[in-house]
């Protein structure tokens, strides 16, 4: 794509131009509703820039395969939809505890099971974040307009090369689906963040130390000269398992701390209408269009109310909607779940601030009037 | 000799191994490096990947690029490599619940698309690992900790498998014939295309205590009595053919491999 190209572009479709600016070279996937046009898009566009495509036979070996890939050099990315987010969560884990880069989108569907499968839902918040077995940390991203999927694709991509860790982009089936006109930036106005790669003999190469001041170890890539070895066991330095507590421990808290060590440089989200705000309402993806079209036509009526809205959905904004809680008179969570991220945001911000909840899992959009309706009846 | 392919292909920091005094991975680990030393592979162009239960920790001791996966999903993490990287020697270690059972959909469809994966199946009829659980290659009628009566599943014949879903060089020998599987290896090696090596193994822990077949010594004699080459064993009447083990190459073509037919489209641009 030439710069300074502007384009009438799908969310889907802003996916992959995005995870191609920033490196995708692979991608692994299974076919599902409504995240198909990812699949159909990299399928076209990768072989042009001698990037691989490949279909597997379920979404488990998708992401084994993205994670080998990741392994093998490869910049990786699949996604998929509520039912085949459940199935990669093996893998999820895996990568978190090989610290192995890569990318999962999941546009959400609703569920629970087979779900409704072409409406609208943000069901798999809590997924995102507990989906895996054991105790973790996880980067997950939520973006809200086409040309933010775009920019947010390129972060999830920077975020897995700095962290070394699997990170989810969540998108819902709106914001995937709908068009509209991207100015897709120039190259020198993206940053592309690569692995760090050893820079010390293969014979004094330990795959898993972490240096003085660095959170991650730095990674070579399987035929780069670096025989280690990758496990999803407990691991010391060496990457060999073992069962010591001692290790174990120190592994876990790293692969914990290494993400909330670094909120500040994570987290990511916008602030509508906030400054003189009386009144909050926390809500992303599509359904934070819908809020902001409300508060237009709330703030009309002379209602001070402002928007909060995550683009960073794990780790949470804690400090942020902390501040917050001590400055308005209520906080409404509002999403298309029975409340996901309002038990969140309740922790955090309930001791200082009344916090409400307006939700919908029907498989339709939480329209502007609505949302008007509930906050002047609040 | 030994000690010289120890000394040159094992992380010894990562010895002693924990299998079972007499268990017969140690044979089948033993030939894919030695396969892998008579081919002349360098050690930074091989990865080996394996999935979970004993013979999958195989790739911990082995000094090359190993990946040790999740349960059943080698082939998938094999898959991604070699697509990923077609430069790299791409050998698989899994076992027969590992692959047979919770990886079954995905060795069928590594072979179906001819990727060039060299696989070897450490089939102990068991599995080891949690403690004796009947597999899927448990032959009929015989006892596993969660077959206390006998087991009533029929039991797969892996390479048959393999050979239907398009793998375009299968084989079968057992530990009491290293030798045979050294040779399997290199076969598979060189094949362009996908591979699949069914080593038949010995687990007189759990297998073989729990169904009365001795110690591994009377295992591996077993072995050596009933294993019948494919030439042979087809002449045998149906009795005759019962509870033989088929050995040798069980079958062999030429297809279009995956990652050369992508390459392919790669080069339209």
């Amino acid at each position: 794509m030439s710069e300074n190209t502007v384009k009438l572009m799908q969310g889907n479709e802003a996916c992959v131009e995005g995870a191609i600016a920033a490196g995708m070279r692979f991608y692994a996937g299974y076919p599902i509703t409504p995240s198909t046009e990812i699949a159909e898009l990299s399928a076209e566009k990768l072989p042009r820039i001698g990037g691989k495509f490949i279909q597997m036979e379920d979404e488990i070996a998708s992401i084994s395969a993205i994670i080998g890939a990741s392994l093998a050099g490869k910049k990786s990315m699949t996604a998929t939809s509520g039912p085949g987010f459940s199935l990669k969560q093996e893998g999820i884990g895996y990568a978190v505890m090989a610290e192995i880069p890569c990318v999962i989108v999941n546009v959400q569907r609703g569920g629970p099971s087979t779900g409704l499968p072409t409406s609208p839902a943000q069901g798999d918040i809590m997924q995102a974040r507990w989906g895996t077995h054991g105790d973790h940390s996880i980067i997950a991203l939520y973006p809200s307009t086409v040309r933010e999927i775009y920019d947010t694709t390129i972060k999830a991509f920077n975020f897995a090369e700095k962290y070394r860790t699997p990170v989810i982009l969540l998108m819902d089936e709106v914001i995937a689906h709908m068009r509209e006109k991207v100015k897709i930036p120039d190259k020198d106005e993206i940053t592309v963040i690569n692995r760090k790669k050893p820079n010390i003999k293969p014979d004094e190469y330990l795959p898993y130390k972490v240096e003085e001041n660095d959170f991650v170890p730095a990674m070579a890539n399987f035929g780069e000269g670096y025989r280690y070895h990758v496990t999803g066991l407990v691991h010391d330095e060496t990457g060999f398992p073992t069962s010591n507590h001692h290790i174990a421990e120190n592994l876990v808290n790293r692969l914990v701390n290494k993400i909330e060590d670094n909120i500040e440089d994570i987290v990511e989200y916008e602030e509508y209408q906030s400054k003189d705000a009386e009144e909050i309402i926390v809500a992303y993806g599509a359904t934070a269009r819908s809020v902001k079209s409300a508060i237009d036509v709330l703030r009309k009526e002379g209602i001070k109310i402002g928007l909060f809205r995550p683009i960073t959905i794990w780790p949470i904004a804690e400090k942020q909607l902390k501040e917050i809680s001590k400055k308005v008179n209520k906080i409404t969570v509002i999403e298309m779940n029975m409340g996901q991220y309002f038990n969140e945001v309740d922790r955090i911000a309930g001791k200082d601030t009344k916090v409400n909840k307006y939700n919908r899992v029907n498989g339709e959009l939480i329209t502007p009037e609505e949302i008007v309706s509930f906050i002047k009846e609040g | 000799m030994p000690s010289e392919l120890i000394n040159k292909y094992f992380r010894t920091e990562s010895l002693p191994h924990i299998w079972c005094p007499g268990c017969g991975n140690g044979i089948i680990t033993r030939a894919i490096v030695k396969a892998i030393d008579n081919l002349n592979l360098k050690q930074d162009d091989v990865c080996i990947v394996s999935g979970i239960g004993c013979s999958s920790r195989a790739s911990g001791y082995l000094d090359f690029n190993t990946v040790h996966t999740t349960h059943g999903r080698a082939l998938a993490f094999a898959t991604g490599i070699k697509f990923a990287n077609p430069n790299l020697h791409v050998i698989v270690i899994t076992g027969d619940g590992d692959c047979a059972a919770i990886g079954g959909n995905h060795l069928i469809h590594a072979a179906r698309r001819n990727i060039d994966l060299t696989t070897v199946v450490f089939n102990n009829n068991i599995y080891g690992m949690t403690g004796g659980q009947y597999s899927p290659t448990t032959p009929t009628g015989d006892k596993g900790t969660t077959a206390p009566y006998g087991n009533i599943d029929a039991n797969f014949d892996l390479c048959e498998l393999a050979k239907a879903a398009g793998a375009t060089y299968v084989s079968r020998s057992t530990v009491y014939s290293a030798n045979m599987i050294i040779k399997q290896v290199e076969e598979g090696i060189k094949n362009k295309g996908f591979s699949f090596i069914e080593a038949i193994s010995i687990c007189p822990t759990y297998y073989g205590r729990k169904n009365k077949k001795g110690d591994a010594v009377d295992m591996m004699k077993y072995l050596k009595d009933n294993s019948i080459n494919k030439a042979t064993y087809e002449k045998l009447s149906k009795e005759e053919q019962e509870n033989k083990i088929v050995v040798g190459e069980i079958y062999k073509t030429q297809m279009p491999e995956y990652t050369e037919k992508y390459q392919k489209i790669i080069e339209l641009f």
